[in-house]
């Protein structure tokens, strides 16, 4: 006892303060702390002084005065005499929908090419892994101003690839026919929740009865028939209306029908076949990690291969595949900025107008990082419980 | 068969003779090896026979015409726009004739020559420094400083009777070759440290490392651009300015040190703690621990990791287009304002690619054979 004492009170035997691991520890902190507050104060001050020197405002009054710029795509109504906050709001928008597009796009893609690596299949998996390897070795900035080049340079509204009746191709973007708004679909929109909400519980339902009893029921094209059946029979009791909104050629352009631009669907197509093939490898990695003595016991008690790859791959799997996807997602969503460089008006594009006609960059680009940051945040806590509904179960 | 083995190493065993001949049968013959390899690869079930008609089916369809499209009607050389005009095929004709624009952007036109040494001179020292028969960190860091200086005064000029060229006028792949390295150089001590401190246990350090790691991991790339382009001006005292280039490079090295740092941070927590104990026990100091015994054996254990990253951050580079730095995608995106000239783009653009795509798959599969050897003689 008397020893370990000694022992603890060694590094101060030595006479100096200088000696003590924590009085050190503390030192060094205070030194950084001092550090941290001495930068920021002094970039403070210049950032004060720069800009009382170049008479621009501070603050974020300039978000309520009029923006003066129109927006090419919008999903709420905005012109450019709405204010600049507002702007904003749309590029916030216009980010969200192209990064909940790609974020889904690309797991379907990724999940397609990776399976399609680990096939059978030497067509398919060498197929899948010259994807792979071209797509992720190229810039991301290079595949969007690519597919902006490309769709830019398509034919004219009169020359449209028109492939079947009622869509068209062009370099005004994909013009296509959607069907006409009818009061009977806001039932069929409640009918779908009500079949998702339903094949939900069932699925859970049959997994709860099949863990207890051990009785296997098909869950799989129920739930499909649930989810699609619901709507479908709404739908045709209330005597199955359906007018079809086609676009036209008018004068000089379409008329009718849903656009999406040629800046949309460039960056969406340029992050989703980049951020694919990464999640295209994590999947491959995932399958791969799983130990064969797994399927060969799954096979050998007899299991169909649908249900041992439902069963027993993929939920092992899941666990090796979910993390890195998450920085996948985080990272195609993080892309979707690259909007930037080819004229769609998300947040990145909005807030650089903004910045230039304002001049106040610091709270520009305040805006974009502190937006980013929430989305970043958002998607991590999203994936961090789906994660942890996956993570392996001690019992 | 097992038992005859056992017994085969015995002086005196009765088949010491039996096993080696048994062993050394040859395999069964596969007489029709081409057809059994179909059968395996391409036919082995119901569901695999139709994959396998659908792609060909899908090859037979786009092959023939992206042959005749790429090789059978391209023009391969010619000075006229109008001959490709032509021509039904690919124009790479385009990239014969814009390569100098293209690989050198606004560089003056008669001192290319000096960064087609400068190239030559970088390329060779990132080769050797692959090679771990010259990882030697003293010969390495010499020949880092030698070519470093040489590149410097190849793209500077200004001594020995070479033009000088402002930074302002560099382009192109050096361009490039200058972003990259120096974001990797500047990053990777920021990254260090970042990673140390991470790690440490004073909580003050571990709150600062954490909070700026991961809100610059938050953010997109191009906001970090912005930062250093248009707000970091403002930062600086009135009268005091920093070369764009020096800005650019600084904030893609610090967006490279955070990802950087939590890759090296997965190393130094693969380390057993034994080690840390051991060096502790032996009264080494943090630093002389951390130097001496922790960060070998992290580096090593995250190298393929990191290549990864230092791939990454070769992208990257072709994010300078939003401020008009003239890289090589910018210089080509610059080409292509041509009018005679714009409509072959895909070629233009085919071609950037395929100079990315050579860096990067070369440094992604040496990256594989690294991780193979490290994972080959590990020792614990």
């Amino acid at each position: 006892m008397a020893q370990a004492e000694t022992f603890q009170d060694g590094p101060r035997r030595g006479g100096s303060l200088l000696y003590s691991t924590a009085f050190r520890g503390v030192a060094y902190q205070i030194l950084l702390a001092a550090g941290v507050i001495l930068v920021g104060y002094f970039l403070y001050s210049n950032v004060n002084q720069n800009l009382e020197r170049q008479s621009i405002a501070t603050g974020f009054r300039f978000l309520t005065e009029s923006a003066g710029f129109d927006i090419g795509e919008s999903l709420i109504p905005y012109d450019s005499n709405d204010s600049y906050g507002k702007a904003l709001v749309v590029g916030i928008l216009n980010t969200l929908l192209v990064s909940v597009f790609g974020v889904v796009l690309a797991t379907i893609l990724g999940g397609f090419m990776g399976i399609a690596r680990v096939s059978r299949n030497w067509l398919a998996a060498k197929l899948a892994s010259m994807y792979v390897e071209v797509m992720r070795n190229i810039p991301v900035v290079l595949h969007v101003i690519f597919w902006a080049a490309v769709f830019r340079n398509l034919p004219g509204p009169k020359e449209s690839i028109h492939p079947f009746e009622g869509l068209y191709f062009n370099n005004r973007g994909l013009i296509f026919a959607v069907p006409k708004a009818n009061p009977a679909y806001v039932w069929v929109g409640v009918a779908f929740l009500v079949g998702l909400v339903a094949a939900f519980l069932f699925v859970r339902w049959a997994d709860r009865r099949r863990e207890r009893t051990g009785k296997f029921m098909p869950t799989f094209w129920p739930a499909l028939a649930i989810m699609i059946g619901l709507p479908l029979v709404t739908w045709l009791v209330q005597g199955a209306p359906l007018v079809w909104d086609k676009p036209t050629f008018g004068a000089f352009n379409f008329s009718g029908g849903a656009v999406l631009t040629p800046e949309f669907i460039a960056l969406l197509v340029g992050i989703v076949v980049y951020t694919g093939a990464f999640i295209a490898e994590i999947v491959r990695a995932g399958i791969q990690s799983v130990p064969r003595g797994q399927i060969e016991a799954a096979r050998s008690l007899g299991l169909r291969s649908g249900f041992v790859m439902r069963y027993v791959t993929l939920p092992q799997a899941l666990r090796v595949i979910v993390p890195p996807t998450t920085s996948q997602y985080l990272s195609l969503a993080k892309n979707s900025s690259l909007g930037v460089f080819i004229g769609y008006p998300e947040l990145v594009n909005v807030a650089n107008t903004t910045l230039n006609q304002t001049g106040q960059a610091v709270e520009a680009v305040g805006i974009m990082m502190t937006v980013y940051l929430l989305m970043s945040l958002t998607i991590s806590i999203i994936m961090n419980l789906y994660n942890r509904k996956t993570i392996i179960r001690e019992r | 068969m097992a038992d005859t083995l056992t017994r085969a190493g015995e002086p005196g065993g009765p088949s010491t003779r039996a096993a080696p001949t048994r062993a050394s049968a040859p395999p069964p013959e596969e007489k029709i090896a081409v057809l059994r390899w179909l059968r395996d690869n391409l036919f082995s079930s119901p569901f695999n026979t139709l994959v396998t008609i659908l792609i060909v089916a899908g090859l037979v369809k786009v092959v023939p015409g992206l042959f005749a499209w790429g090789i059978q009607n391209a023009v391969w050389y010619t000075k006229d726009h109008e001959v490709c005009r032509a021509a039904s095929g690919a124009c790479w004709a385009v990239i014969g004739e814009k390569h100098r624009p293209m690989l050198f952007g606004l560089y003056p036109y008669a001192e290319h020559w000096r960064l087609v040494v400068a190239l030559v001179l970088y390329l060779g020292a990132f080769s050797i420094t692959l090679m771990r028969r010259f990882w030697n960190p003293v010969f390495l860091i010499a020949l880092w400083v030698v070519v470093g200086t040489a590149v410097g005064i190849l793209l500077w000029g200004g001594v020995f009777g070479l033009t000088f060229v402002p930074s302002s006028q560099w382009g192109g792949l050096p361009l490039t070759m200058v972003l990259f390295t120096g974001t990797v150089v500047l990053g990777m001590p920021v990254a260090v440290l970042l990673a140390l401190g991470r790690r440490s246990h004073l909580p003050l350090v571990k709150t600062v490392c954490v909070t700026f790691i991961e809100t610059l991991r938050g953010v997109p790339l191009i906001t970090i651009l912005f930062v250093a382009v248009n707000v970091f001006p403002l930062f600086l005292p009135s009268g005091m300015e920093i070369n764009t280039l020096l800005r650019i490079i600084v904030g893609m090295a610090i967006f490279f040190a955070c990802y950087q740092a939590e890759v090296i941070r997965g190393g130094l927590q693969a380390i057993p703690r034994g080690q840390y104990e051991a060096a502790e026990s032996l009264g080494l100091t943090y630093w002389q621990m951390t130097r001496r015994i922790v960060l070998p054996q992290a580096l090593r254990i995250c190298l393929p990791a990191m290549v990864n990253h230092i791939i990454a951050a070769i992208k990257n580079t072709s994010f300078v287009l939003i401020i008009g730095l003239f890289d090589i995608l910018t210089a080509t995106t610059n080409v292509l304002e041509d009018p005679l000239w714009r409509r072959f783009f895909v070629e233009a653009y085919l071609f950037v690619a395929l100079v990315y795509f050579v860096f990067c798959y070369a440094l992604s599969k040496y990256s594989q054979r690294l991780e193979q050897w490290l994972s080959a003689g590990r020792q614990y």
